[in-house]
């Protein structure tokens, strides 16, 4: 093995790689080479950093110097001042937004400090496409372990002690899954990943896939000893071209090291895993729902029971767990039950990843401890709103959650507070809002994804959900009535109430929690015509200052209806009733006279 | 590549993979190993510090010892390049001055392995490097 001085490690994610991350991978590798220094440095392509906002990133090992914003013309500059002559580049350097000093470090970021890195290990420090790396970093070791050692029993009696709930929404105790699936005898079992994760937003799924793809392989081999299945199907959606390249490569490696395959470390265990593609439906990640679509049929749910674990994928007993789930599994077999309980709160063990995003600084991927408050998540790690704006509410849980306010940003997060706040976990989405943030309009935004997501196969969502969009649509228009507003809470309760799947039975969260938390900007919606954050369009109204305008007849040459009047050098006049609020008026008027009220 | 046949096998390969990844490891966790900062600033550079810094790489790996090697910028000793700094755990950095490949292995052996002190420290009050 060569004697390297420095890991360069690239970010090699979906994000930093859509700014040209690739080609910097390349140069970094030219300048060194030109320079003979190829066999002292190696340069590293990984998964994400979380860091998304200031992408692409580089992290310069053994000194953890971190560059932000990294161009791919960038790369000489770090080979020679920072790799040869020892001086790390100011100008990449990441800039503490606070105290507007260079941060060299990454341990020293804002970013960083809170977090705690568990199913996010190996994201970001090995290369996924390379299984040696994944291997000296323990990988494969528990399989080996528990195969050696462990009875599947003793296995399923571990995961029921470190607490370990399913991350891809429910929270169902996972030890308490295989259990079931175990006890049910059948010839053939099956282990399945949700790879699905359709919340708009979200990408911590994809970020394990990409980043640390031989962990998800080894605890879903974990899996099959536990139930006694020799059989693994990842179903992941087409959109994710790059999580499946490297899923490819790592199956591929693992069967060639013998860690899938016939007899697994000769301890007589078969194990392998297949992929399945996903079209990209919301409501494919649904559990039953996704095993129907594996099986070729369309992607509906149906009622549970049977549950997967009892009749799932080929009617068969199946375990289907969330990316991120299973990406813990490992992790807790090596370092022990214990230490995973001792993270996290009483009924929530361990980390959870969130995606942030919305207007909030550091917009990435982070993994906080359970109990972290939203304060901390949003005002430390996240760095705060964009712009210095007000916060305003924060959205949880995607479609199916709901949003949180200032009251409930010292709430510790965990599965049972989020509930009791009216929201939920979720699979991990945070979409943060400011002051400019209309709810009414938030709620119309989640409501006109489940109108399209929706499958269709029962009445109260298909029917339904169109209809609270369109009670939506309409006081958003500035046409709504009283009336509308029980109307709505009605319906939310009877879709609520009478849904076949969670996609239903969740979707009316987002109404409901604007509602409870918001109450006056729908009431000032329908009552006043007025939208307080200024956000729709239809309740607003552009109007001439008397005092500003000159009268210029700028704005009235402007407008493409002629509803401005007034006579040269004299305050101009908007006539409401012509008006069609284009705004033109707005953009030509030099003295600041329009304004939107 | 042969195939992982036992537990004995990957845990074998985990060992002899593992030091490839030492480095990044111990960047997680600098302050559980013994930290070695070589000055590379033209003046060290001018006068060996490379090869000092090479040396510390390749023996401290042959003597299986866990450490962290990185560069800085000058030191402001010029006059006693190449300069060192090191910090075992637990313990306030010293400053190395003159520090060829001899003074290195007596480095490595008397002051990293054993604690005891080696001649040529720079009589210094401690004043960190980086702050
Ligand atoms: C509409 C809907 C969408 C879902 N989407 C996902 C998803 O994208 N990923 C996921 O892991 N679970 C999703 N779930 C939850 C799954 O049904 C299932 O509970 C989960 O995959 C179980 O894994 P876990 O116990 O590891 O969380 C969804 C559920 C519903 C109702
Ligand atoms: S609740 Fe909606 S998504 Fe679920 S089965 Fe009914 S129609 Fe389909």
């Amino acid at each position: 093995m060569a004697d390297y001085k420095y890991d360069i490690l690239v970010c090699g994610g979906t994000g930093c790689r859509a700014t040209e991350s690739e080609l910097l991978v390349s140069n970094l590798k030219a300048e060194l080479k030109t320079l003979q220094l190829d066999s002292e440095v190696q340069v590293v392509s990984t998964g994400c950093f979380g860091f998304c906002e200031k992408g692409p990133i580089v992290k310069i090992m053994p000194d953890n110097t971190f560059y932000t914003q990294v161009n791919a013309s960038d790369a000489a500059e770090i080979v020679s001042e920072h790799i040869v002559k020892g001086r790390k580049v100011n100008r990449l350097l990441y800039l503490d937004p606070v105290e507007n000093k260079n941060v060299a470090d990454s341990k020293n970021m804002d970013f960083y400090k809170k977090q705690l890195r568990v199913a996010l290990r190996n994201c970001g420090f090995i290369n996924p496409e390379n299984i040696e790396e994944s291997i000296a970093r323990d990988g494969y070791s528990a399989l080996g372990t528990i195969l050696q050692s462990i009875t599947p029993e003793g296995v399923i009696d571990i995961l029921k002690k470190s607490g370990l709930r399913g991350r891809g929404g429910g929270g169902f105790p996972t030890g308490i899954k295989w259990e079931m699936a175990r006890k049910n005898n059948a010839d053939q079992k099956y282990v399945v990943c949700n790879a699905d994760e359709g919340d708009p937003g979200a990408f911590m799924d994809r970020s394990i896939l990409e980043g640390d793809p031989h962990s998800v392989l080894e605890a879903m081999a974990i899996c099959g000893y536990c139930i006694g299945a020799t059989k693994g199907l990842i179903y992941i959606r087409a959109e994710y071209p790059l999580a499946i390249k490297r899923l490819k490569v790592a199956i591929g490696q693992a069967r060639e090291y013998g860690l899938l395959g016939k007899n697994i470390l000769d301890f007589g265990f078969d194990f392998d895993v297949e992929l399945r593609y996903g079209a990209g439906a919301f409501v494919c990640g649904e559990e039953t729902s996704l095993i129907h679509s594996m099986e070729g049929k369309r992607g509906e749910p149906t009622v549970k029971p049977p549950f997967p674990a009892e009749s799932g994928f080929m009617n068969k007993p199946t375990i289907v767990n969330n990316v991120e789930t299973y990406a813990n599994i490992p992790v807790i077999i090596n370092k022990g039950a214990d230490w995973f309980a001792s993270i996290g709160t009483e009924k929530s063990k361990g980390t959870k990843v969130f995606a942030l995003a919305g207007k909030i600084n550091n917009v990435g991927l982070i993994e906080v401890p359970m109990g972290t408050t939203l304060r901390e998540v949003i005002f430390e790690i996240g760095g705060g709103i964009k712009n210095g704006k007000k916060f305003k509410a924060v959205q949880t849980g995607g479609p199916s959650g709901g949003c949180l306010t200032e009251k409930h940003l010292d709430i510790p997060i965990d599965f049972d507070n989020l509930i009791a706040a009216g929201s939920m976990m979720g699979s991990g989405g945070m979409i943060v809002m400011d002051e400019d943030d209309c709810m009414v309009s938030m709620a119309k935004f989640f409501l006109e994804f489940t109108v399209e997501e929706s499958c269709g196969k029962c009445a109260p969502c298909r029917i339904g959900n169109k209809r609270l969009f369109e009670i939506l649509t309409k006081i958003t228009d500035g046409k709504g009535v009283k009336q509308d507003l029980t109307d709505l809470r009605n319906l939310c309760n009877v879709i609520k109430d009478t849904s076949l799947c969670g996609l239903g039975q969740t979707s009316p969260n987002p109404i409901l929690s604007t509602m409870e938390n918001f109450w006056h900007e729908y009431v000032d919606h329908i009552e006043n015509h007025k939208c307080e954050a200024a956000h729709c369009r239809a309740l607003m109204k552009y109007e001439i200052d008397e005092e500003n305008c000159i009268g210029c007849t700028a704005c009235a040459r402007a407008c493409p209806v002629a509803a401005i009047t007034g006579s040269k050098k004299m305050p101009h006049i908007i006539n409401q009733a012509i008006c069609i609020k284009c705004g033109a008026c707005m953009e030509k008027c030099k003295f600041n006279a329009v304004i939107l009220k | 590549m042969t195939k992982i046949r036992t537990l004995d096998d990957l845990r074998n390969l985990r060992t002899n993979l593992r030091q490839g990844m030492d480095m990044r490891e111990n960047a997680d966790n600098p302050d559980s190993v013994v930290q070695i900062k070589v000055a590379m600033a033209t003046c060290g550079i001018a006068s060996g510090a490379k090869k000092t810094m090479d040396f510390f790489v390749t023996e401290l790996r042959k003597r299986q010892i866990t450490a962290l090697v990185t560069q800085t910028g000058c030191m402001g000793y010029c006059y006693a390049e190449p300069t060192i700094e090191v910090t075992i755990p637990g313990k306030t950095p010293v400053v190395f001055g003159n520090v060829t490949e001899n003074v290195a292995d007596e480095i490595i052996e008397k002051y990293i392995k054993k604690g005891e002190l080696v001649d040529g420290i720079i009589p210094q009050t401690f004043n960190p490097i980086d702050k």
